[in-house]
């Protein structure tokens, strides 16, 4: 009896050691989060500086500080770029970056498939079906803002959301694979639709205002057109956050977590309703940016492992440091016109996944 | 505690695969589910780790209906070990024990000292301790199948349900992963494919055939050639293991019972249940 007693003791401590060696193994998420949220300070500060007219760090900070501190503006072109420009919008690609990171975290999660993004799930396709019919038909044109543009985006995002969810649960059982498979179905098919409103688009203004919006872009950035992601996207951050164990249950198959006693049907329902508000709301402001859902989580479980608890923030953050640094690409990359930054996330995108595959293929899973 | 499944019910992809079925896993016993493929023995399963709802009939959990606990509290007391192998989620070992907290957390609590305690533990005892910064998907079969007994023993189970568990093993990894359910020692119910595994490891069998518990009892008692014949449709001779004394089932390999197509297997699937013959695969 002492003998086992002894003997389970030292098994005891062997483990303990094994598990502070697990823990300096993958980089530790604590420090990399911090890491992360120091490189996307110093990104937006760039993205403020940097541009057609360059304006010193130094500047940059002092015009935040006065209008942070409520002391008057000083009037004059630094103060307007600076504080009317450029900081809404680098604002809104970190915002849309940390959104995207985490709705791909969830959606890849939820349909258990780490190569899946809210594309897969058709509420992309009908974010931008709606925002589409709003430019084309003139839905928007009242709005200064854009409001009926980015409303229209939204009620497509929820509709495309209801459509997939019904189909997806004809028959009683809620599979991944069902979800996937209505997702793709009915995502081609709305997509369909907005290339016939392209095609009918009235003029060659219409067409390029589409077509730029299709592939994505932060351009109509302002503070009104923040304060709707600024909700939304650290909202359902926490509704992903307190979640994350049933996250990382869901992996392993719903009769895991069942057996762990995650109540797998409803845990689904809240994550696609979470998953299609923020994917409309993003939509809405910044249009349908490629493969920045898909590759940011992707990425970050590489570095800080499967588990939820650590993936969900240093997902947000890495997402929100790549589409700042994106967007500063797609403004200062030619001279004479800006980017959509779809465009760029594709041409990163496609090749690390095209990288990523071949690194799984070659690991032999 | 104790499991009592009364009269149980199970519908699954629209047809009836438990029909009324009986049966007892008594405290501290392991007992064992038998019967051909399509017989219920998953599917009845899935009812007790709540992946599935009766249709009707209870699941007790000693003495309250399973179905009146919240699926947290209830996976405090019954963890399983289902037939599924999950996605490539770069998960490492250590965090897929650490699923088995799952139950005893609230959102956003982190992990505490008693966790991490019992997560090691739970790896030391599946012999796995050495292995905790592997990633899940490197994992050999049976190593696999023995980090997912570790988690389902991370969640501190009064009741392990284990379906088929050594599908898919070598004979060594199986007869390790049956010898760890008997040294950790709990109430267990467990479905086996392999009789003569079932016989040796089994206090107490239950045969299911056509949804129904048709057989009960302890191993010895219940395997007998007739009735590996009338369910299984299989000749077979029952004989006493020369090393271990527990019953050794050698079956007849050349011919099933009468004949291929099995025709004339006398005790036949009782009217009301559809489809669930033997031969048919629900998994």
């Amino acid at each position: 009896m002492i003998g086992t007693l002894a003997g389970r003791k030292e098994t005891r401590g062997r483990s303990d050691r094994q598990d502070r060696q697990e823990r300096t193994r993958s980089v530790p998420a604590g420090p990399l989060a911090l890491a992360l949220a120091l490189a996307l300070l110093a990104a937006l500060t760039a993205a403020v500086s940097w541009g057609s007219t360059s304006i010193p760090a130094g500047e940059v900070w002092s015009v935040v500080g006065r209008r942070l501190s409520g002391e008057a503006a000083r009037p004059g072109t630094d103060d307007l770029i600076v504080w009317q420009l450029r900081v809404p919008r680098a604002l809104l690609a970190a915002l849309v970056g940390a959104g995207l990171g985490l709705v791909g975290t969830a959606v890849q999660a939820l349909v258990r498939n780490p190569l899946a993004d809210p594309y897969l799930l058709g509420i992309s396709n009908g974010a931008s079906l709606g925002a589409v019919a709003a430019i084309v038909l003139g839905l928007g044109a009242g709005g200064s803002l854009g409001l009926g543009r980015s409303g229209a985006a939204f009620v497509g995002a929820l509709a495309t959301f209801a459509l997939v969810w019904a189909v997806a649960r004809r028959g009683g059982g809620f599979a991944p694979l069902r979800l996937v498979l209505a997702g793709v179905a009915i995502g081609q098919f709305l997509s369909g639709f907005t290339s016939y409103l392209v095609l009918r688009a009235g003029d060659e203004q219409q067409t390029h205002s589409v077509l730029f919006w299709l592939m994505g872009s932060l351009s109509g950035a302002n503070w009104e057109l923040l304060a709707v992601p600024a909700v939304a996207v650290p909202a359902g951050w926490l509704c992903l956050q307190a979640r994350a164990r049933g996250l990382n249950a869901l992996l392993m198959g719903d009769e895991t977590a069942a057996g762990l006693g995650v109540d797998v049907t409803r845990l689904r329902r809240e994550l696609f309703t979470v998953t299609s508000v923020l994917t409309g709301v993003l939509v809405a402001v910044s249009g349908a940016i490629a493969f920045v859902a898909l590759m940011v989580p992707h990425v970050c479980r590489l570095v800080v492992g499967g588990d939820h608890r650590r993936l969900l923030p240093v997902s947000a953050l890495f997402g929100a440091l790549l589409m700042v640094v994106v967007d500063i690409v797609c403004r200062t990359a030619m001279d004479t016109q800006e980017l959509p930054v779809g465009v760029v996330t594709s041409l990163i995108g496609a090749p690390a996944l095209l990288y990523l595959l071949d690194r799984r293929l070659g690991s032999g899973s | 505690m104790r499991i009592d499944i009364e009269d149980l019910h199970v519908a699954y992809a629209g047809r009836t695969v438990v029909a009324g079925a009986h049966l007892i896993a008594a405290e501290g016993e392991i007992t064992g589910l038998v019967g051909p493929n399509g017989s219920g023995k998953s599917t009845l399963l899935r009812t007790v780790y709540r992946h599935l709802k009766p249709t009707a009939g209870r699941v007790l959990l000693d003495g309250a209906d399973i179905g009146d606990i919240p699926p947290a509290r209830s996976a405090r007391h019954v963890a399983a070990l289902p037939q599924e192998r999950g996605g490539d989620f770069e998960l490492t070992v250590r965090e897929v024990v650490a699923m088995g907290r799952t139950p005893y957390k609230r959102a956003f609590a982190g992990e505490d000292a008693t966790d991490r305690d019992v997560v090691a533990r739970a790896l030391a005892d599946v012999g796995m301790a050495g292995h905790t910064a592997r990633r899940f998907t490197e994992l050999s079969g049976g190593e696999r199948q023995r980090v997912l007994l570790a988690r389902a023993f991370a969640q501190q189970p009064d009741v392990l349900v284990l379906d088929e568990p050594t599908n898919h093993l070598d004979i060594r990894h199986q007869v390790e992963l049956l010898a760890l359910l008997r040294t950790r020692r709990r109430t267990t119910l467990v479905s086996l494919h392999d009789l003569n595994a079932a016989a040796s490891v089994c206090d107490r069998l239950h045969v299911l055939h056509g949804g129904r518990v048709v057989a009960s009892g302890p191993p010895r008692e219940v395997l007998q050639p007739a009735l590996l014949a009338a369910v299984f449709g299989v000749r077979a001779a029952v004989a006493e293991h020369p090393l271990t004394g527990d019953p050794l089932i050698a079956f007849d390999h050349r011919s099933p019972v009468d004949g291929p197509d099995g025709a004339g297997i006398p005790m036949s699937a009782p009217s009301g249940v559809s489809g669930a013959g033997p031969g048919r695969s629900h998994r």
